[in-house]
């Protein structure tokens, strides 16, 4: 992945050796460089695993960015109506308003293409937009600041914000989320009954079929557990990070999930290292960019390529299992 | 007179997303689902805001946008119909690929003082009229000819059905796949031209806005009848339109209207349903039998 990295600035003209210590620098040389890599790595973390278990179920969720979205919202709306409570009581509800709402717009993508075969590829795109609209407008209506003069969201008091480690970084404990929530759903693929019913479904619903698993359920399971990941995702941003919502609220997290996943070879564990990866990508490119205008667009030159290696992998298992039939 | 100019406005509005709709009709009669129409489009765009501004003449610019749709259908039908990987995860794929790569090369070209806007768009009648526009109806009678009054289409037809049959009847279902590739690339290529020579004559990350994903459930609103889909478009055609129109002038919020086309594409995916004109081999790779 290193050699990529280095082509893509060949590619662009730049110094290679001094561009890659500058983003070695920015990503791990000291304290608030590491801090930065992992505050990056965490949503795109919990959306990728989201990914995982959606494409393992062979339902090609490309929402995750609306679910994502839709998680802040829940959150938003959480921490206005329900302001009285407790503030450690109200992360935790914020927390779980976004995992409830991305859960149901993502089993909502599942419900139509079990019940009315449209693709989720096509639904979760057009859901997307409708995510980000959402936003937009709740950011001009219900959600908007107290002032009514931007369209942001009040910003959220500090004892409701996730524990810090050290006041001079961003690091939030929200990483232990994503970490508890990537041991979670390894355990759950791999040594639970029902993840070894969904993984079945993704490889062949037909032969799912034929053992009487339920197909459709297990594929609207997995899309609200697609969601409600991503939409964690979204709202540990918010009550981790951000402390409020704006129209850029979400830098294509969601989206930027799919490569994540995909170069984790759709496993949690792979998925937690290739997040780590582009945390450190984005991370590093951040202090890039102040001193080149392209550092921003390392990271998808870097994601282009994940697809298409994931492209060709596939391809070549396919072919092995063909040579074993002919 | 009224009635007459507002048509040409909404044609103007419908133009990008039928002539992509109209090439994936095509697709889709062969049995070749192009998720990755957004990104060819996406491509498109960019190939042709980047050789107008180059060249300074449109015509470059178009046959630039034309030839790189046609290329990037190309290659993803080098996946799916060749090497029979999975439609959705190729064209994902292409989608992926397009975005970041038009948005890298954008960056990196506003860094270096690349023009992206005013570059020479295709001239235009009044009313908006320009030769691109005109030749929509020519070209969607085109594919209805095509598809449904010669040999080939009965042939193209077939491989989205039963590519078996085709196969015996002395057609080779891939090459027939990738000849309906090629068609939907120029078709998606002329979408992305138009969008951007034929309106603001400029490039933005992501201008697509999902349009491609709209044409695709164009197509199964239309019954995969190439007139039925252009019907289809104006409908998306005019909604796009409303929300310009009525941009700061109406009580209901704006993004209510933003938001009409998706929902309208998602309700009638969903009242459509699969129903039975669906190409009963659409999204099915075809492996040739040894």
């Amino acid at each position: 992945m290193v050699l990529v990295l280095a082509l893509t600035f060949a590619a662009f003209g730049l110094d290679v050796p001094a561009s890659l210590a500058i983003m070695w620098k920015g990503a791990f040389s000291d304290k608030v460089a590491i801090a930065r890599t992992l505050v990056r790595a965490t949503p795109l973390c919990l959306a990728g695993l989201g990914i995982v278990v959606a494409w393992r179920a062979g339902m090609y969720n490309i929402g995750g960015e609306g679910q994502y979205v839709l998680g802040g919202i829940g959150g938003a709306f959480c921490a206005k109506f329900l302001s009285s409570f407790m503030p450690s009581v109200l992360s935790i509800f914020i927390l779980i308003s976004g995992i409830i709402c991305g859960a149901l717009f993502g089993a909502l993508a599942g419900w139509l293409y079990v019940k009315r075969g449209v693709q989720v590829v096509i639904s979760t795109i057009l859901l997307n937009f409708l995510a980000l609209l959402t936003l937009e407008w709740t950011l001009r209506g219900p959600l908007q600041e107290s002032k009514k003069q931007t369209f942001v969201t009040d910003t959220l008091p500090n004892e409701v914000m996730l524990m810090r480690f050290d006041s001079g970084t961003d690091l939030h404990s929200g990483v232990f989320i994503a970490l508890i929530a990537t041991v979670l759903i390894w355990v759950f693929l791999r040594y639970t009954i029902p993840g070894f019913h969904l993984r079945v479904v993704g490889d062949s619903p037909d032969a799912a079929r034929a053992n009487k698993l339920p197909v459709g359920a297990i594929q609207i399971r997995a899309m609200a557990i697609s969601g409600g990941l991503c939409g964690l995702a979204g709202s540990v941003d918010y009550v981790g990070l951000t402390g409020r919502l704006a129209d850029g609220y979400s830098q294509n997290w969601g989206f930027i999930a799919i490569p994540v996943a995909l170069l984790g070879g759709l496993t949690p564990i792979g998925t937690l290292g290739s997040a780590t990866y582009f945390g450190a990508l984005f991370a590093g490119s951040e202090v890039l960019k102040r001193s080149t205008p392209i550092g921003n667009s390392v990271v998808p030159a870097v994601q282009g390529f994940a697809v298409l290696a994931y492209i060709a992998i596939l391809w070549a298992l396919n072919r092995k299992t063909q040579r074993r039939f002919d | 007179m009224e009635a007459v100019v507002w048509f040409f406005l909404i044609a103007q509005f419908t133009a990008p997303v039928a002539f992509a709709a109209l090439g994936e009709t095509i697709g889709q009669k062969a049995g070749v689902l192009n998720i990755g129409l957004e990104g060819t489009i996406l491509v498109a765009c960019y190939a042709a805001v980047v050789a107008s501004a180059v060249t300074g003449s449109w015509m470059i610019g178009l046959l630039a946008a034309v030839l790189i749709g046609a290329i990037l259908n190309l290659i993803q039908g080098f996946f799916t119909v060749v090497l029979a990987s999975d439609q959705v995860v190729a064209g994902t794929a292409v989608n992926l690929i397009g975005l970041g790569l038009t948005s890298t090369l954008f960056d990196a070209g506003v860094a270096s003082g690349q023009k992206f806007s005013g570059v020479a768009g295709i001239p235009k009648l009044p009313l908006g009229i320009d030769v691109l526009l005109l030749s929509l109806p020519i070209l969607a009678w085109g594919v209805h000819w095509l598809l449904f009054r010669t040999q080939f289409g009965l042939a193209l037809r077939g491989a989205g059905e039963y590519p078996p049959a085709v196969e015996s009847a002395g057609f080779s279902v891939i090459r027939l796949r990738m000849i309906a590739l090629l068609i939907g690339g120029v078709f998606a290529g002329l979408a992305g031209a138009y969008l951007t020579l034929g309106t603001a004559s400029s490039f933005a990350p992501n201008m697509t806005a999902g349009r491609g994903f709209i044409a695709i459930a164009l197509v199964t609103f239309g019954r995969w009848k190439p007139m039925w889909v252009l019907a289809a478009s104006f409908l998306i055609g005019i909604l796009d339109w409303l929300q310009v129109a009525l941009q700061g002038r109406s009580a209901i919020p704006i993004q209510f209207f933003m938001a009409l086309p998706y929902v309208v594409a998602l309700i009638v995916l969903v009242a459509v349903g699969k129903g039975t004109q669906t190409p009963q081999s659409l999204g099915l790779a075809y492996r040739r039998e040894k």
